[in-house]
């Protein structure tokens, strides 16, 4: 009896009110609202960070800032966008829809969930305090080589430290999904019912928990070869620089799926709803996403095809490189298939996942163009690979989280967004993205290397065509605050349940009221 | 739909473009057989991705067209087929299969360094290279040129336009014989760089504590430039490599030209014994000439030949007013090591701080060593009246 009445006591409670909700929430809906916010915010100061190199390579010569702030800026921009905006968003969206779509009540381990989020904003006031640090922040690039990150100033512990803290918060975010999408789902709802934002959450959520112990463990042999007298990466003792880059990409070739896969979910889950029809191939989507996952361990050193690794390695990895054209040409091939004979509507998400179509595909053709390894002896550190992966990362991962965003605001905010503005913002996005990144290719086919603050004459032209994309890309992201901060604020019209056209067929999600309320299948729905 | 068009029309200037030869908007064909390998490898997959693409964006351009519910579209009701699910896995597979062969037959020819005319060692430092001919016997340092160097400077007020070849120009260029295959053997003296001429086809890493190579052989005579590629530290963007390419009767003639300086400097009655150190470098020529003027004790003309090598080896990371950049690299001035036992900052700069700052042993002749650390410690505010010989660095070797 008691127990009963304690529930229905529970039940009538709503969020707690002011900050302290924020602070002890173990509310998925919460959470996920601190990860999307915490992700806008980061997406601005690393955009703020592009905006100040683009700055600086709109003309030749050097105007606004030091070589070496050059080099941090380009370090942290990385740093920030990838651990601070792109998988914070997933996280955000993955806690937010995860339960809703498998008709779970939360996530699994909700005090852990709030622990994974709120490591992030301290590690991320961290890696942005080493700015201020004496002999600036870290400048070796994102991808940390040794020996130059060992030139690092006061900087350097902390921002290995920023990336402990950061792994700590990824994998206790992965186990809780893995755990919640394992145990947590409603009766009926078998693993290959499951919505394929779920599945592609689920493969990252292993992947996760697969490399950050290997990133941290490299960090932490750079600092014990700073400051413990190791010598892992110092030949001088015996040690290898080499084997650094190994093991970091060996964590970094997954992350890069990791910070695609769930993209690949989002845009799964949007084009069906907006072709009126069911997703195709849904089963060949679920195991080209396993192998990709697969694939993704045993490609790493594509990236370092200039190191003079042996032939047979330089031969076996171009191979098993090229395999990964293969799932990811399924996978579009799926995509249009699943728009072929439809009923298309262009709303602001159909609009985003065409655009991640299109120019994720430019992205993965640059991508098959590197892999084969000696055109890569050409390409490789020029602004041609910059172009490859802001292509996948910025028309592709970013583009997929707008969409998301765009596709299920409605739901939590129980409020439509303005149509008009947000085809504004999309099309001022989509053609500055372009105009931003597509001279880049040339440029680094002509021979431009990556991460120079000033460059020769015959690349003058490209580049300021590229910051006059990027400004415009950077300055219309704010339409999309203001129709977040909007909509938050509970103005606009009001969304209907279903939000879309016949959405209640395309997910768990579209069944609840608009906005959902702050628990949700409290009882299992029952899937047929 | 309009930003297909544009993506249409910005492909249609790409392939436009490619007419246009002097219009950087394509990889270079380069002037040796891998370089042309490479760049056909370039354009057979890069031709494969065009096909590909007009493909998947033609069905998508005809399906947003086509089946737009504006339009009156009905949806269909279908979600698999094996059959076409099967082809396009199993398509793709066999064009990448395709791809590999000949991929695989330009990479070990990039491998090949077997049966070659002469070897150069290249060192990456920050921020120039160094050029040891292991059989002619030259041995050199090549960084920015002065006019590029002075007008990289932040809001140094010169137009990068008005100086020639604005940031890839070198003080001593890579001079090497055309026809002749030529090995190149790579290292690092500090941090890992990357040693990129597009014009060669390929670049590679230079790692510390390891070698690696790669070779070429030079068809036509030409000026060939490119840059570090791998990111070394705050002058990365400013150690670019020229390559002149010479037929072998010139390159001999360069070569013996080269060879007479340095003769003419090592018979310098004044002379010290250590101007025959085995790694001492001979070009630029005149460096060695004044060297020679060390021995003569006067410690003014010490002092002045100290401050070229701390201009040219120690300023850029240690700044020209000694001042260094705080948390980064200690400043000169106003140094405990530098103020205190000689022998303790000889040491130092004998046999470097790895990975924070090279070894001179090898880099500075003893003269020149002894040159520069009685004018670190005779300068920026630092006054120990210590003038240092030859010989005292040579202790420390």
């Amino acid at each position: 009896m008691s127990v009963t009445a304690l529930h229905d006591d529970h039940h009538d409670h709503g969020p707690a009110k002011g900050f302290m909700r924020w602070v002890t929430t173990t509310n998925h809906k919460d959470i996920g609202t601190l990860y999307l916010l915490t992700s806008l915010v980061m997406f601005m100061v690393g955009g703020a960070m592009a905006l100040v190199i683009r700055a600086e390579l709109f003309e030749p010569g050097m105007q606004f800032v030091d070589p070496l702030f050059f080099n941090s800026m380009t370090t942290l921009h990385a740093l920030i966008m990838v651990f601070g905006a792109v998988m914070p968003a997933f996280a955000g969206l993955a806690n937010w829809m995860i339960p809703m779509m498998i008709g779970a009540p939360d996530m699994a381990l909700p005090r852990l969930n709030n622990w994974s989020f709120w490591l992030l904003p301290f590690a991320a006031v961290m890696l942005v305090s080493t700015l201020f640090m004496d002999g600036g922040a870290a400048a070796a690039g994102w991808t940390l080589y040794p020996p130059l990150v060992l030139q690092t100033g006061a900087a350097l512990p902390f921002t290995i430290f920023t990336v402990h803290i950061l792994g700590v918060s990824s994998i206790l975010a992965a186990i809780n999904i893995i755990v919640t999408i394992l145990n947590m789902r409603a009766p009926g709802m078998t693993l290959m019912k499951m919505p394929l934002f779920v599945w592609t959450w689920l493969i990252t959520a292993f992947l996760l928990v697969a490399i950050m112990p290997v990133f941290a463990g490299a960090v932490t042999m750079l600092l014990t070869d700073k400051f413990f007298g190791t010598s892992f990466f110092n030949a001088a003792g015996g040690g290898d620089p080499v084997l650094y880059q190994h093991l970091f990409w060996f964590f970094g070739h997954p992350e890069v799926y990791v910070l695609i896969l769930p993209s690949f979910g989002i845009v799964s889950q949007i084009i069906p709803t907006f072709s009126r029809k069911t997703l195709f191939g849904y089963s060949s989507m679920v195991y080209a996403t396993a192998s990709i996952g697969f694939l993704s361990f045993i490609v790493w050193a594509h990236h370092q095809y200039t190191v003079g690794m042996p032939i047979e390695g330089e031969l076996y990895f171009t191979y098993a490189t090229m395999l990964i054209a293969v799932p990811t040409g399924v996978k579009v091939f799926n995509w249009l298939s699943t728009m072929w004979r439809g009923s298309l509507t262009f709303e602001a998400p159909m609009l985003w996942a065409i655009a991640f179509v299109v120019l994720f595909t430019m992205g993965g053709f640059t991508g098959l163009m590197m892999s084969i390894s000696p055109a890569d002896l050409q390409y490789h550190d020029t602004y041609f690979i910059v172009a490859h992966f802001h292509y996948v990362l910025v028309s592709g991962a970013v583009f997929a989280i707008i969409a998301g965003v765009y596709y299920w605001l409605p739901k939590w905010t129980g409020r439509m967004y303005d149509e008009k503005l947000a085809a504004l913002h999309f099309w001022l996005t989509v053609i500055s993205v372009n105009v931003c990144f597509f001279p880049q290719h040339f440029l680094g086919l002509a021979g431009m290397p990556r991460r120079i603050p000033d460059y020769a004459l015959q690349f003058a032209e490209f580049n300021a065509w590229s910051s006059v994309g990027a400004f415009i890309f950077g300055f219309s992201q704010l339409i999309l605050c203001y129709i977040v901060v909007r909509a938050m604020k509970g103005e606009g019209e009001h969304a209907t349940d279903e939000v879309w056209e016949g959405a209640h067929e395309h997910g768990l999600e579209w069944q609840l009221p608009s906005p959902a309320p702050y628990h949700t299948w409290e009882h299992s729905p029952h899937i047929h | 739909m309009k930003n297909l068009k544009a993506l249409l029309a910005v492909s249609v200037w790409v392939f436009m473009g490619e007419a246009q030869a002097d219009y950087a908007l394509n990889l270079t064909e380069g002037v040796t057989e891998l370089s042309r390998d490479i760049y056909d490898l370039h354009m057979l997959i890069f031709w494969i991705c065009v096909a590909i693409g007009v493909l998947v964006y033609g069905i998508l351009i005809y399906s947003l067209v086509k089946f737009r519910k504006s339009k009156g579209a009905v949806a269909a009701d279908f979600h698999e087929n094996t059959k076409v699910e099967v082809l396009w896995t199993v398509i793709p597979f066999l064009i990448l299969m395709a791809m590999a062969i000949p991929a695989t037959k330009v990479m070990l020819n990039v491998y090949d360094v077997s049966g070659a005319d002469m070897s150069i060692k290249v060192t990456g430092y920050q921020w120039k290279w160094r050029y040891e001919y292991l059989d002619d016997g030259l041995d050199f340092f090549s960084s920015l040129d002065a006019k590029s160097n002075e007008a990289r400077q932040t809001n140094s007020g010169i137009n990068p336009a008005d100086v020639p070849n604005y940031l890839l120009e070198v003080d001593h260029p890579l001079v090497v014989p055309t026809g002749k295959k030529i090995r190149f053997l790579f290292t690092g003296g500090d941090v890992i760089h990357s040693w990129w001429v597009p014009d060669l086809g390929w670049k590679k890493d230079t790692i510390p504590g390891f070698i690696t190579d790669g070779w070429t052989r030079i068809e036509k005579p030409g000026i060939y430039r490119g840059q570090c590629t791998e990111l070394c530290g705050r002058d990365h963007g400013f150690m670019p490599i020229v390559i002149i390419a010479k037929p072998e009767a010139e390159y001999k003639q360069w070569v013996a030209e080269q060879k007479k300086a340095l003769g003419h400097a090592e018979t310098e009655p004044a002379a010290p014994p250590a101007a025959q150190a085995p790694d001492a470098h001979s070009a630029p020529a005149e460096a060695v000439a004044s060297a020679a003027a060390v021995s003569g004790e006067d410690k003014s003309d010490v002092m002045a030949e100290g401050q070229k090598v701390y201009e040219t080896h120690c300023a850029s990371c240690h700044q020209a007013n000694g001042e260094g950049i705080s948390g980064l690299f200690p400043a000169i001035k106003g140094s405990k090591v530098v103020n205190g036992p000689v022998s303790d900052h000889i040491s130092l700069v004998v046999n470097g701080k790895p990975p924070l700052m090279a070894s001179f042993k090898n880099i500075l002749k003893p003269e020149e060593v002894a040159a520069v650390i009685t004018y670190q410690r005779n300068s920026f505010g630092n006054n120990t009246g210590d003038v240092v010989h030859a010989s005292d660095v040579l202790a420390h070797h």
